[in-house]
């Protein structure tokens, strides 16, 4: 009638239940991103609608063509952790390895292409602060195009370097051989969260550099 | 100890106090029906050794009607407070032949400006005074609600009117006094350090006694208006 | 067993301090929010004494730095910035660090595991970092008091520009230290609303289906879904507010065309939600309680579950109201009021639901039943004064007074401390194995519900007079004046109030030693917690039990006691080992 109860150590997800602790705990975390990137989001669309003069034409200022590609290069970044996580429900340690890899890689490269973007526009006075934007320079918008910038950009460049840390603490235990072919919740929920990153920087790409 | 509104003075006052007294007498009813019921069980049915409670799970019915009924005295709460919401705070409200006025707000000090004799506000013949305000009796005023610096909240307790000051917006106020004497001005929105000392006087004047000095101050517009607060007080 | 037998091995460091049992974490929090709520309490005592004698020295104020008290030959007066900073930190301190921890902190992780026969949450080490988040947060909270310029004092509320910008109020590194306190305890928060909700949904044990859950369980899960989605529009705000401070944005500064209503939608946007955070677990523990005092199953216990729900879908389209004067445009606010006043439907089906339970029961007043019965009457109270600010025109006399401030204390000290003492008596022989002292409990609850509607029942009377929130020294209006002597009785009261709490303290910490003994089922109740020693061991089921009925089968007539607990099988089956019956406690 009774069985006996799991200690904690080794848990099990309950019976009946479609999805284990990790992975629901992933997707609940997420709503909560959602919820943090909404409220910058919808302070930066309020923003620009009470003053559009302090925004300036899309590529006035930003660099349009840079960014899609780095966009493009964060799409590929998913694409080869799609391959990672194929990779190891088929058992492939190799391949989990590889790609796991190439997704750090790409993914450094877009936070390092976002860095030298900011320099760029910090050197031609684009810059958050109010008072110093566009001091001895002559660029377009104003104040608050700089602050809501910075400020949206900045969180996504977190949450995707925060990104790269985990994937390499993956890449540690990929290495070590802990996932297989019947255990690759480490790898799927990394996954899950990448894809995240992914989706809300093709949000922000489109509010911030498109419209 | 009391429940009752302060009397009012603006023809605010009995939309404002009729609802408070409408939401007074259901609210109390209510109150008065369930916490006598509260006590009431508790007494009726304390424990007595050897008898059980009765096994009951709930009612539908009892959920549908104690549903339905807050339902509709809510909504016919809100419906009723409606017009009344509409009439002190929508700009399209305001009278015609209102006076125009500017109450710009600051740490700490609540700047009045007048029209002047012109009847237009930002003209050279405006007159200005601090924290004291002039108004005619049964006329109403246009306020046009700015701050400076931090939130103020322009209160008229007399007069039922509070509205948030906010820097960088423009908020029409407008009220129409209909008693003349003199009522107290207050900030009740924190606005700083000494938020507590923001208070002012409203001056409720018959027509004729605001006209004349409304005359007198624009004859010596020139004079620092400092000097006309210091008289009038 | 063996995880019990491990636990014993562990270092008493790993037990107690860094513990990843769900239950110590429990008393963790426990102990943490009781610390804040005396400073919270201590902090309301130092308003009440300038608010009842402005400007008088203040007893014991010579003790306080030049910063906040003006020493004079008489005695030291209190400055109007620390004034500020003292309303700051009491509501920030409470809603935050007190009652938010107590309810959630504390029922959380105590009861949800035990109520759906889990052995402990589904992250016990996320868990362990909550507490570990929370607690510094609340040190560098008290922290900024020291710092110069002093605490924040902006209000609990914070609006900006006051709070966006030092120059207003002199205040720089405190409002900062306020604002990174709060993101660390966001964090904080929302690492157990992950934990409590993948824990409901993936590890309740067989049987205990969604409609089995006990109404405790059922607004932890709820709640825990509005600080997951409420907080990080918090965090998102705190953060531009932040920026606005340190690094010279201007989100919300109207100097760089920032704008001030922006901070006052995105706080309310949380803050409307985290009202009902801050109540609904205390109606959770009250239905629990009340059931089990009256010895009758919850009335309506379906609807009480849709009651929660609507409430929490509700508590996102009405956070306008607290805005009605902030300059909004007035369509807006009728829709607000609209929502607003519906909003008090379910709220009030709780409560004849709540009447329906005691309805015909067997009412057995213990001190945990006495509290839950003054939660419903202050509830009552709290519920129907927010009728009359959700009418706009009457909110526009009334906002932003004391009859605000008489409505939020009825609904957080009536409405949730009372639950909180309820609940923290009812379930502390699962904490520390021992019961509280039933005749110190009565005398507290007594005493305190007294002192208690003494301090906050003329609070109504004083705001319809337009006596407003905030100040610093009614005395300098000349119409608040003939209130003084209310502002003075209140104080007084106020003292007495905070003095009464100390015979809860000493009956809390007396009773971990002296307390009798509690056994399992001490109260004679339903759920599976009191299914397992007091307190369970790490682990808590040696058994994973299976539940075969609804958590509030009392006085059901198919068994002779008044109780039947969860996992007993039905007597169709075999039966499993007979508990022995335990002592009522009294």
């Amino acid at each position: 009638m009774s069985q006996p109860a799991a200690s904690t150590a080794d848990r099990h997800p309950m019976p009946g239940m479609m999805v284990y602790n990790v992975k629901l705990g992933m997707w609940i975390f997420l709503l909560s991103e959602v919820m943090f990137f909404t409220a910058l989001i919808g302070s930066y669309i309020i923003l620009r609608f009470a003053h559009p003069d302090h925004f300036a034409e899309p590529g006035a200022v930003l660099n349009v063509p840079l960014t899609a590609f780095n966009t493009f290069v964060l799409i590929c970044s998913s694409v080869s952790m799609v391959k990672a996580y194929a990779a190891i429900t088929q058992g492939d340690q190799k391949g989990l390895k590889f790609w796991l890899l190439v997704t750090i890689l790409l993914g450094t490269f877009f936070v390092g292409v976002q860095v030298y973007e900011y320099i760029i526009l910090a050197q031609e006075g684009f810059v958050p602060m109010a008072e110093l934007y566009g001091v001895a320079h002559e660029i377009e918008g104003a104040a608050l195009y700089g602050a809501t910038f910075y400020t949206m950009t900045g969180f996504h460049g977190t949450h995707v370097t925060i990104g790269i840390l985990c994937m390499w603490f993956v890449l540690y235990r990929a290495w070590q051989g802990k996932y297989s072919a019947d255990n690759y919740g480490g790898v799927e929920i990394m996954g899950l969260y990448w894809h995240f990153v992914d989706l809300v920087w093709i949000i922000l790409f489109t509010i911030v550099y498109l419209i | 100890m009391s429940w009752l509104l302060p009397e009012s003075f603006s023809t605010f006052g009995p939309d404002v106090d009729f609802l408070y007294y409408v939401i007074l007498w259901v609210t109390g009813v209510v109150f008065v029906i369930t916490e006598a019921l509260l006590v009431y069980f508790v007494i009726r049915y304390r424990r007595r050794e050897g008898q059980k409670a009765t096994y009951i799970h709930g009612s539908t019915k009892a959920e549908i009607i104690w549903t339905t009924l807050p339902f509709i005295a809510v909504l016919a709460l809100a419906f009723i407070s409606i017009p009344s919401w509409n009439m002190m705070k929508n700009p399209d409200s305001v009278p015609a032949d209102a006076l125009d006025y500017i109450v710009n707000a600051k740490q700490f000090e609540w700047e009045i400006t007048y029209a002047g004799t012109d009847g237009v506000t930002g003209t050279a013949d405006d007159i200005s005074t601090i924290n004291i305000m002039h108004v005619p009796v049964n006329q109403a005023v246009n306020i046009t609600l700015r701050s400076e610096d931090v939130l103020h909240s322009f209160f008229l307790p007399e007069m039922r009117v509070k509205q948030d000051a906010v820097p960088g917006m423009d908020i029409t106020v407008w009220f129409e006094a209909t008693a003349a004497g003199a009522y107290p001005i207050g900030c009740a929105e924190l606005c700083g350090n000494l938020h507590t000392t923001m208070g002012g006087t409203l001056n409720v004047y018959e027509a004729a006694e605001f006209d004349a000095w409304v005359a007198s101050q624009s004859a010596d517009a020139d004079d620092a208006d400092d000097a006309d607060d210091q008289e009038d007080q | 067993m063996d995880a019990h037998a491990h636990a014993h091995e562990m270092p008493w460091i790993r037990r107690y301090v860094f513990s990843t049992d769900h239950k110590i974490i429990a008393i963790q929090f426990l102990l943490m929010s009781l610390f804040f709520l005396v400073v919270g309490g201590l902090l309301a005592a130092m308003i009440r004494w300038q608010l009842g004698f402005p400007s008088e020295p203040m007893p014991g104020g010579m003790l306080l730095p030049d910063e906040m008290m003006a020493p004079t030959p008489a005695g030291a007066i209190m400055l109007p910035e620390f004034y500020n900073s003292l309303v700051t930190m009491h509501g920030t301190i409470m809603i935050f660090f007190a009652i938010m921890p107590l309810l959630v902190g504390v029922f959380g992780n105590l009861l949800i595991p035990l109520q759906i026969g889990a052995d402990d949450m589904a992250f016990p080490r996320l868990n362990m970092a909550s507490f570990w988040m929370a607690f510094p947060a609340g040190l560098l909270m008290l922290v900024s008091f020291a710092v110069e310029g002093g605490a924040a004092g902006a209000g609990w509320t914070s609006y900006a520009p006051l709070s966006a910008s030092g120059e207003y109020t002199g205040v720089y590194l405190g409002q900062q230290l306020w604002l990174i306190s709060l993101t660390i305890l966001g964090f904080a928060s929302l690492a157990g609303a992950v934990n409590y909700i993948t824990t409901i949904i993936n590890m309740r044990a067989p049987g205990m289906t969604w409609f089995r859950m006990p109404l405790a369980t059922w607004a932890l899960f709820i709640t825990a879904i509005l600080i997951l989605l409420a907080i990080p529009i918090l965090a998102g705000a705190l953060i531009m507010l932040l920026f606005d401070q340190t690094i010279g944005t201007g989100f919300f500064l109207p100097a760089s065309d920032g704008e001030p209503l922006l901070w006052q939608h995105l706080f309310w946007f949380f803050g409307h939600p985290e009202v009902y955070i801050l109540i609904l677990p205390a109606m959770g523990i009250t239905s629990d309680v009340l059931a089990n005092g009256a010895r009758k199953p919850v009335f309506g216990y379906h609807a009480m579950v849709l009651a929660i729900v609507s409430i929490a879908f509700l508590s996102w389209i009405v956070w306008g109201h607290h805005m009605f004067q902030s300059g909004m445009n007035p369509m807006l606010g009728t829709t607000f009021m609209i929502t607003t006043m519906v909003i008090a439907v379910p709220s009030a089906i709780k409560v004849f639901n709540w009447l329906g339970t005691i309805y015909k029961g067997n009412i057995h007043l213990h001190t945990p039943m006495l509290h839950a019965l003054g939660f419903v009457s202050m509830f009552i109270i709290g519920g129907l004064s927010g009728v009359f600010m959700a009418s706009t025109p009457v909110d526009v006399y009334i906002h932003d007074t004391y009859f605000i401030v008489a409505h939020i204390h009825y609904v957080l000290f009536g409405g949730s401390l009372f639950a909180i003492f309820a609940g923290v008596t009812f379930w502390y022989p699962k904490m520390f194995g021992r019961l509280m002292n039933e005749k110190w409990g009565r005398i507290h609850f007594w005493l305190t519900l007294i002192l208690y509607n003494l301090v906050f029942w003329p609070m109504h009377s004083i705001g319809i007079q337009g006596h407003m929130r905030r100040i610093y020294d009614p005395t300098q209006y000349e119409f608040l004046q003939p209130l003084q002597p209310i502002n003075q009785f209140i104080t007084v009261c106020v003292f007495a109030l905070v003095a009464v709490q100390a015979i809860y303290a000493l009956n809390f910490i007396i009773s971990i030693w002296k307390g009798k003994k509690a056994g399992n089922n001490p109260w004679h109740a339903n759920s599976l917690e009191w299914t397992v020693p007091s307190p369970p061991p790490h682990g808590n089921f040696e058994l994973v039990p299976i539940v075969y009925r609804g958590p509030y089968e009392y006085s059901a007539p198919d068994v002779e006691e008044d109780y039947w607990l969860q996992d007993t099988p039905p007597p169709s089956e075999t039966a499993a080992p007979a508990l022995e019956p335990q002592p009522v406690a009294d």
